[in-house]
């Protein structure tokens, strides 16, 4: 084997950060089985002239597995006559466990299973959410999947489809948890499994779940259906923690972090160091859980927060979701049953009314707010906006209808 | 080859319970606080009195079997055999026994491995494919995210931020790498250059004329084919057209930059979430190392650390400051170009006498 040289990626191996160039090498000059080998040291050897020319060598194609229409993004080397070990080096997108937990055993399993087909190399995971098994051949591509396949792993989306979904750990660690995260992660993404494999939406659909409004899994700025922790109770007031914080950080730390920086000022520090909260007021912002996780709790009447239209820039810029149910119970098998009947409305009207390569947000945007909800027939509330209408020029000759409406759906909720 | 026939098995997403630590599974749903002992250690009480403690380490993100199976080996050994993956690719691993922390962050330590990335640190960037495998990257990713986490390395394991800090990086203005406190994106700064002679065979002319969203790419006839042509004075040289297109080259060896975006927020903690704004561009794209993006992303860490309060996030500390400061302060030039002009950008400028002196 001619090694390749690689003046500017050995620039990379110096400094503390654990260094990927010198896990390729490791593959090239380690490991046991010759075709690894070969693939790094082209692979290296594609990526050096890309460091070189400043340029992408790679472009895509046509690659799935047999009974599936997604799942592969597939790469083909422009450059394969100098890097031909390399020259087929597609990415399996595999989904992980919903809140990404994995034995060490199972690592290994996955690993020795990529290690007879693949590259040896794969990410935990990609921005999507999915485990990137990162570099096979067209035929090898069927061979990994149906080995993983027999052991419990199947393929993400890929294309015009429903996507891999992702939640945050959740219940599973985290006090903040409002919500049963894997399992309506589950719910979701797996009622829609023919939509996943076979693409066949005008663009991409996201699902994300965060137990709380901590949102670290970004749902709302980046899924399609964001599904947010949240409750509608009081806050839990630890008393005998909230003194015990004052005594080690002080009543100005708490003024200064905590009752000052609340978003809509509903927090009050008493002269006898009592804290108190005007719950109608609080927006649960997280703020003040987030400093002092001892002493305050998320309210014990949980529920989620429902936005939809979340997604980055292509094509008319990035935008957030939007809220279309303020707050929904999941507690019984119906609750969880109408979230998967909400989820099957809104892909439904996306597939027939968006554009080509249209997302559900740009949607929205396009035919207004109005539309859609009527469309998976939900009716309009407040909170689903931030401001009411500012311009006049409306016309608004049903509105004794309307308001008529909004009467009745109070008079129904009682 | 002969006809494949296995059908698949459609099971979607896997099941987590099975692959978390039975600590976890026993306390599901009943956590009652946490603690963060030191930095990349947390600790998390149940109301059942037991708890769980995590200790978080950096990777290389793209991992090698070796390193793979030495993380499962150090799991094996040092923790209990259970691993959990962060958004940003750091590895977890969580023990019942507070006493089997110290030798884990020794021995991943020890392994190269950085212990760190919690609470009011510099978080691992996120960060996409780049060219090592994507077909339209206008820069790497992993050599990007390599280079400047050496350089905030000590901001990764210690927390001396005001709060938590969000960095990404994105190849291309799609911008995959998503919203963050700092973004590092490709910035193409000239319109494609079209290779007429393979668009009538590689495109489908209709579908790149609609992907535009400035409405500058139309249909013609160049050299007797059907080709595309490109109103230059219109085109925001965004690279929209290229993936559908790849006729239409956008990356540019030279003049391909990089851009530098702040004040994107996920949360809603405090303020309601953010997207990022414009600060810097024209940054060279600059391999192996890139220093001249990390050289500003540095900057505006030493102001934001130095001049923001406990708990901001940088889009609430500028909000506190005003932009006119943040660009003082970060000595950044404010040029024309942040000033928006797309959609709903009135709603962006300044409408009223609040001006800080």
């Amino acid at each position: 084997m001619n090694k390749h040289e690689t003046p500017m990626l050995d620039q990379l191996e110096s400094g503390e950060w654990p260094s990927f160039i010198s896990g390729f090498k490791r593959l090239r000059d380690e490991h046991p089985e010759k075709r690894i080998n070969e693939v790094a040291n082209s692979l290296l050897g594609q990526l050096e002239h890309s460091y070189e020319t400043r340029k992408g060598y790679w472009k895509g194609g046509t690659v799935s597995v047999f009974g599936y229409g997604g799942g592969i993004i597939p790469r083909f080397s422009e450059v394969g006559h100098a890097f031909p070990e390399s020259k087929e080096f597609h990415t399996l997108r595999v989904q992980p466990p919903a809140g990404n937990f994995y034995t060490t055993s199972m690592l290994r399993q996955l690993a020795d299973s990529w290690e007879k087909y693949g590259s040896g190399l794969q990410t935990f995971h990609g921005q999507t959410g999915n485990i990137m098994f990162i570099g096979t051949t067209t035929e090898n591509t069927q061979h990994f999947f149906d080995e993983i396949n027999e052991y419990g792993w199947d393929l993400g989306g890929a294309g015009p489809c429903v996507r891999t979904a992702m939640s945050c750990i959740g219940a599973a660690r985290c006090e903040m948890s409002c919500a049963h995260e894997h399992k309506i992660h589950r719910l979701l993404v797996n009622n829609f499994t023919d939509d996943v494999h076979r693409p066949a939406l005008p663009y991409k659909f996201k699902f994300k779940v965060s137990g709380c409004p901590n949102d670290c899994q970004n749902a709302i700025e980046r899924a399609d259906m964001a599904v947010i922790g949240t409750w509608r109770d009081d806050i839990q007031i630890d008393e005998a923690e909230v003194a015990a914080f004052i005594a080690k950080k002080g009543r100005q730390y708490v003024i200064d972090n905590v009752i000052t920086r609340c978003p809509t000022s509903c927090m009050t520090l008493s002269d006898d160091d009592k804290l108190s909260v005007d719950n109608r007021n609080c927006v649960r912002c997280m703020h003040c859980l987030n400093v002092m996780p001892k002493a305050l709790h998320p309210g014990k009447d949980h529920g989620v927060t429902i936005l939809i239209g979340g997604k980055r820039t292509l094509k008319i810029g990035d935008l957030m979701g939007t809220v279309v149910v303020p707050f929904k119970k999941l507690e019984t098998d119906e609750d969880y049953e109408s979230l998967v009947e909400l989820a099957e409305e809104t892909i439904d009207f996306f597939a027939e009314n968006a554009l080509e390569h249209e997302r559900t947000g740009e949607m929205i945007e396009r035919i207004g707010l109005v539309n859609f909800l009527e469309g998976i027939g939900i009716d309009v509330d407040p909170n689903m906006v931030a401001e009411p209408r500012q311009c006049s020029y409306v016309r608004m000759d049903t509105w004794d209808e309307e308001a008529a409406k909004w009467f009745e759906r109070k008079a129904e909720a009682g | 080859m002969a006809m494949h026939s296995r059908q698949p098995i459609e099971s979607g997403c896997p099941d987590g319970f099975q692959y978390m630590h039975p600590t976890m599974v026993k306390n599901y749903g009943q956590w009652k606080y946490h603690e963060h002992p030191q930095p990349g250690v947390l600790k998390h009480v149940a109301y059942s009195g037991e708890e769980i403690w995590t200790v978080r380490a950096g990777t290389q993100r793209i991992l090698d079997v070796f390193t793979l199976r030495k993380l499962c080996d150090i799991g094996d050994k040092f923790a209990d055999g259970y691993v959990h993956f962060t958004i940003r690719s750091n590895i977890e691993y969580m023990v019942a026994d507070g006493s089997k922390v110290a030798p884990l962050i020794k021995e991943l330590t020890d392994n190269g491995f950085i212990v760190g990335g919690t609470k009011n640190s510099v978080a691992m960037i996120s960060h996409t494919q780049g060219w090592l495998h994507c077909d339209i990257p206008g820069t790497d990713a992993s050599g990007v995210v390599k280079s400047m986490m050496d350089e905030l390395i000590d901001e990764f394991r210690t927390n001396t931020m005001p709060n938590r800090v969000h960095i990404t990086t994105s190849c291309c203005q799609i911008n995959c790498g998503g919203q963050g406190d700092i973004a590092i994106n490709v910035q193409h700064t000239k319109p494609p250059k079209i290779n007429h002679d393979l668009v009538a065979n590689v495109c489908e002319r209709p579908s790149v004329v609609a992907r535009c969203p400035v409405a500058a790419i139309r249909p013609a006839m160049v050299n007797g084919k059907p080709s595309l042509e490109v109103d230059e004075k219109k085109c925001i040289c965004c690279g929209a057209c290229f993936p559908p297109c790849p006729p239409m080259q956008i990356n540019d060896a030279e003049n391909s930059k990089l851009a530098i975006w702040v004040g994107g927020n996920h949360s809603n903690a405090r303020s309601k979430p953010t997207f990022q704004r414009l600060v810097a561009s024209g940054v060279p794209n600059n391999p192996p190392r890139w220093p001249e993006a990390t050289a500003i992303v540095k900057k505006i860490l030493k102001v934001y650390k130095e001049d923001a309060k406990d708990w901001e996030r940088i889009n609430d500390w500028i909000e506190r400051i005003g932009w006119p400061r943040f660009f003082e302060l970060t000595n950044l030039p404010f040029t024309k170009f942040h000033i928006d002009n797309w959609r709903g950008a009135r709603r962006s400028l300044n409408s009223s006498t609040h001006i800080r002196f």
